[in-house]
């Protein structure tokens, strides 16, 4: 069988490789072992940057190497590592407020609100708007608005003013968790419960069950309608 | 100026969705959805299951299995990719490094800095130690980031941690270690508080009440989740908080570790780390090792594709192994009911049962269901292959593979639209990428290997049989019997990542070590001479290796 094969250049080198492969897969196709810029191969731990061009196409692209599939003449580098600080804090000493973000991270203010982060994002995040909503101090609007946030980093390549999106976004989701999120009373109820030794006779008798009184008990156990 | 971006939903615009042969299959699960939303498939008698597994899951096919001939745990069998790893030599010779020159000298070190290892950080450092933790790849690239579905606690009214005990055995077959399974289901809604305190968003009612559904085996509604980003919720919020200690906890990046060390009182005292850039070797003492470099995927078993992450490939059972641990349960994999089986690039990748927990139906070429769809993962996995190969009731892709339906637009009937997109946003993107509308459309899934069921043997503090060294999540054997349910294994990092940190913590203010040896190397080359193992593997391997055969 003979597979169509297309151009890339990784690096500005030249392969042909399958037209059906992702990124990734073409890379170690074309013989790269891979050490950096691979992660969990599935979309969720942005690792595997990738900023690209097309032939005849000024504009830069960008997207998962795991994710994305080749194209003909398509001129690629991984970015594995971008340099991007995060604040000092301890997430107990802190409020749930406007003067956290900023002070943890002043240069939020310098956000140019242009909009470049919203089009890089491969997860679709509409970063400039939780940047706004950070910015007013709406913390459960950045906490929701990037909550899918894989933290990639190719906003932060990209920003002109020099942010740290997802450190500012994990830090707003932490917050509205710990202090904004309506709490768990039941959770909190039933560690009491089991703190103060409620189930554990419970659990003993399971555990003193045979083997063939377990199995009677489990095929026998009520199951909790939908 | 900034130059223009292309967005990556206009890059992928106009990419392929299914072929015409899947879409008159499709046609069929649409004709016979209304009725089978009225429709429940009944569950699998006790005496069905036990058949199906025998004849249908791999972990049954004796050709995918040996006895390893060495060790501890000699005689016992697992996979032959893993066995052949277990058997095999170090990387390093016994004189090769001056062990006294230290790299780095810590209270405890974690090898493997995912979910499990992140916690043992956060409670060895809360009860007093010192800690450095070694990641082979990035700290967090793990497979905790990729879990979906949920985490289990029994917190509601309805439900208590004796009933949680009951599923756990019921869906590990009854031979799971009684005691390991009390600390998980004890532990549960004390391991979700620790982390909803750390800022973790589970989904919640507007009350604060936390949302929980069912999972395959569960009798009652306790799987939290957060959207379908569960796991990396979790993971990144763990990475950040670890991320507050820089002064005390030492994040070391791309730094596998490759053989344990020992002192000349036979206790485990650190390991020998390589950076794999640069390939220099790192002398690491401590006090107290954790082990939690989690599952095996990656090695493929019975040529099977994996959900697991890039860096799953067993090294934390190799190195535990030649210093003498003992193996429990490690002839049992999970292969999870529903990885992707079209399109052919995420071929493998898991398709969370959350999509079942909300009611989707697994449905053959017909539209037929032939599926209690919650059955535990070994069944429902059993099932699928059993449709797919004796039966031969499975819809074909273009490259070849079979695969059945998940009916997934069942779930904004059943829940109200919008519930797709809401509860399951990974996964709309995942399948989105290539053209495929989950909401609209139902996904073609076929069995993949997602979980190593057994591992070292471990007691209920996260210690093994070997003093100093200890281990927690994936990496560890008994908990699961020989099946994990869904939402057991977030909640195993979480609850045994935090046993074996505090049991560390503790262990290192009481023990002083002796003089740092790699002696055991000596004596693992006689072993493996003594059988005949001679021309071996070296191992552990740290990544597998997906590039082409080149001229």
């Amino acid at each position: 069988m003979t597979e169509e094969l297309v151009p890339i250049f990784i690096m500005g080198k030249k392969y042909n490789v399958p037209a059906d492969l992702t990124i990734m897969k073409a890379m170690e196709y074309s013989g790269y072992q891979l050490v950096r810029g691979a992660g969990c191969r599935g979309g969720f731990c942005g690792a595997c940057s990738t900023v690209y061009r097309l032939p005849d196409d000024y504009r830069l692209q960008i997207g998962l190497a795991c994710q994305t599939m080749v194209e003909p003449g398509m001129f690629l580098a991984q970015i594995p590592f971008y340099p991007a600080h995060r604040g000092v804090y301890r997430l107990e000493e802190l409020q749930p407020t406007f003067q956290t973000v900023v002070q943890t991270y002043p240069e939020l203010l310098r956000c140019l609100s242009c909009g470049t982060c919203s089009k890089v994002c491969p997860q679709d995040i509409d970063v400039k708007q939780y940047m706004a909503d950070a910015m007013r101090g709406d913390i459960a609007g950045v906490a929701n608005r990037s909550f899918d946030c894989i933290m990639c980093g190719l906003c932060v390549s990209r920003c002109p003013a020099d942010e740290v999106q997802p450190n500012i976004a994990i830090l707003c989701r932490r917050l509205y968790g710990r202090y904004l999120a309506p709490r768990a009373e039941h959770l909190a109820q039933r560690v009491g419960e089991i703190e103060a030794g409620q189930f554990d006779g419970d659990l003993s008798r399971m555990k003193r069950l045979s083997e063939e009184e377990l199995r009677k008990a489990y095929d026998e156990r009520d199951i909790e309608p939908e | 100026m900034t130059s223009e971006i292309l967005n990556p939903s206009e890059a992928r615009q106009g990419r392929m969705s299914y072929p015409t042969g899947m879409r008159e299959s499709i046609q069929k699960v649409e004709a016979t959805r209304a009725t089978r939303l009225h429709e429940s498939f009944p569950m699998m008698l006790p005496d069905e299951k036990q058949s199906i597994l025998q004849e249908f899951h791999p972990d049954y096919r004796a050709e995918g299995m040996r006895e390893i001939r060495v060790g501890a745990s000699k005689g016992q069998r697992m996979p032959l990719e893993l066995a052949d790893l277990m058997e095999g030599a170090s990387h390093l010779t016994s004189g090769l490094l001056d062990l006294e020159q230290l790299d780095y000298d810590t209270d405890v070190l974690i090898i493997g800095g995912g979910g499990a290892g992140s916690s043992a950080a956060l409670l060895a450092l809360e009860n007093g130690a010192r800690v450095t933790i070694a990641n082979k790849l990035r700290h967090g690239d793990a497979n905790t980031m990729m879990a979906q579905g949920g985490i289990q606690a029994a917190d509601k009214a309805s439900d208590s941690p004796a009933i949680h005990y009951l599923d756990v055995f019921g869906g590990g077959h009854f031979c799971n270690d009684p005691d390991l399974v009390e600390a998980l289901v004890k532990d549960a809604p004390s391991a979700i508080q620790w982390l909803e305190e750390l800022g973790c968003m589970f989904d919640k009612e507007p009350d604060g009440t936390m949302t929980t559904i069912h999972g395959g085996g569960t009798s009652r509604k306790r799987m939290h989740s957060a959207r379908d980003y569960s796991g990396a919720e979790i993971m990144r919020t763990l990475r950040d908080e670890v991320r507050s200690y820089p002064d005390e906890i030492t994040v070391l990046e791309f730094s596998p570790a490759i053989e344990l060390i020992l002192d000349d009182k036979g206790q485990v005292a650190g390991a020998v780390l390589q950076n794999i850039e640069t390939g220099e070797h790192l002398v690491v003492r401590a006090k107290c090792t954790i082990l939690a470099t989690g599952g095996s995927g990656r090695l493929h078993y019975q040529g099977y594709p994996t959900t697991n992450h890039y860096g799953a490939t067993g090294d934390g059972l190799v190195l535990a192994y030649r210093v003498g641990a003992g193996l429990a349960f490690l002839d049992t994999m999970q292969y999870h009911p529903t990885g992707a089986a079209y399109p052919e690039q995420i071929v493998g990748l898991l398709v969370t049962e959350k999509v079942r927990g909300l009611g989707a139906q697994v449905c053959n070429v017909d539209g037929l269901q032939f599926v209690y769809p919650r059955e535990t993962r070994d069944v429902e996995s059993s099932a699928i292959i059993r449709e797919c190969n004796e039966r031969a009731r499975g819809v074909a892709t273009p490259s070849g593979m079979t695969g059945v339906w998940l009916d997934s637009p069942m779930i904004d009937i059943l829940h109200g639209s919008g519930t797709v997109e809401k509860a399951l946003p990974a996964m709309v993107r995942q399948f989105g990428r290539f053209g495929i509308d989950m909401a609209k459309e139902p996904i073609l899934v076929y069995p993949t290997l997602h979980y190593q069921n057994g591992g070292l043997r471990l007691r209920p503090d996260g210690s093994t049989d070997i003093p100093n060294l200890f281990a927690a999540g994936e990496i560890s054997g008994g908990v699961h019997g020989r099946n994990r349910l869904m939402g057991n294994s977030l909640l195993e990092i979480t609850v045994f990542g935090r046993r074996a940190g505090r049991a560390a913590a503790q262990r290192a203010r009481e023990i002083s070590l002796g003089k740092l040896t790699l002696s055991h190397l000596d004596s693992w080359e006689r072993e493996l001479a003594e059988v005949g193992i001679d021309d071996t593997v070296k191992s552990p391997v740290l990544l597998p290796d997906y590039r082409r055969q080149l001229r």
